[in-house]
């Protein structure tokens, strides 16, 4: 296929709503499992099945630390998402900006002709 | 300072884009403004071309077709079905890009649409969801993102992408 398999991967991954939680509970900084467990008030081996998928297409990393294991979000694999989301949103703005005009117009010329429609 | 709001774009589901923008107009005219050829052509273009076909047969089964000729030539066409129609509330209808990679089938590449209007104290809320049949279909759609030449917002992005370190 034509596409990267990595953008649609990373999509895919990130797409889940708990791998989003944990993304957004990752953006603040590093965080160890067990403090992924307590903010998120999921149990151990969801977290970690959740962070296995995601460090498998490159959305966060991991580092050992004496004992413990810290993620971090890796901003750069998450680039092509944004990039997307990014410019599908900025095409539907400009297209509804567009679309203001157009309704301003139409209202001015519903007040102009008094009726009710 | 008119709002001129952004719309959001959201991914609820690995097979779902949902896009919510408000208006600052009564949700009739909203609808028309959406299903009219002569004003679709005004706004659809979204500023990088010209939208040069805009045909709509608004009823059940009727077709619809969008073409947008970019400022840098080349042509971004979608179409589709209307499948449920409830005027000033509800548009459900397929999409199809017709630029869809090779290998994949309309059937396999087509997205259910479902515009919604809603109306609250003269403003109108407009929610688009976008459901792929499958994961083919949504990277369809992000396929055809990045060919209707819309990764200029990449400096844009590098903030995004830092702010997320």
């Amino acid at each position: 296929m034509a596409r990267a398999a990595t953008t649609a991967d990373a999509f895919n991954a990130v797409a889940e709503p708990r791998r989003r939680e944990i993304l957004d509970a990752l953006a603040g900084g590093e965080r160890a499992v067990n403090e992924l467990v307590r903010v998120l008030g999921l149990a151990q081996p969801q977290v970690s099945k959740h962070l296995r998928v995601l460090r498998e297409v490159g959305a966060v990393d991991v580092r050992e630390d004496g004992r413990r294991r810290l993620y971090r979000v890796n901003g750069r694999a998450l680039k092509p998402i944004h990039d997307w989301v990014t410019s599908y949103e900025r095409t539907w703005s400009e297209r509804f900006d567009e679309l203001d005009v157009v309704l301003e117009e139409l209202k001015r010329k519903e007040e102009g002709d008094g009726n009710d429609d | 300072m008119t709002t001129s709001g952004t719309a959001t774009v959201t991914l609820p589901t690995d097979e779902q884009i949902l896009i919510t923008r408000e208006f600052e107009a009564p949700k009739h005219l909203v609808y028309r403004a959406w299903t009219t050829p002569e004003l679709v052509r005004r706004w659809w273009n979204a500023r990088r071309g010209e939208v040069t076909v805009a045909e709509i047969d608004l009823r059940v089964g009727g077709q619809w077709r969008y073409v947008l000729v970019a400022e840098e030539g080349f042509e971004v066409g979608f179409h589709g079905e209307y499948r449920e129609i409830v005027p000033n509330e509800r548009i459900v209808s397929t999409e199809v890009y017709e630029g869809l990679p090779d290998g994949v089938s309309e059937e396999e590449g087509a997205t259910l649409n479902t515009a919604t209007f809603t109306e609250t104290d003269g403003r109108t809320t407009l929610t688009i969801l976008v459901q792929a049949a499958n994961k083919v279909s949504r990277d369809a759609i992000i396929d055809s993102g990045m060919e209707a030449g819309m990764q200029d917002a990449m400096d844009l992005l590098e903030e995004v992408a830092l702010s997320l370190r």
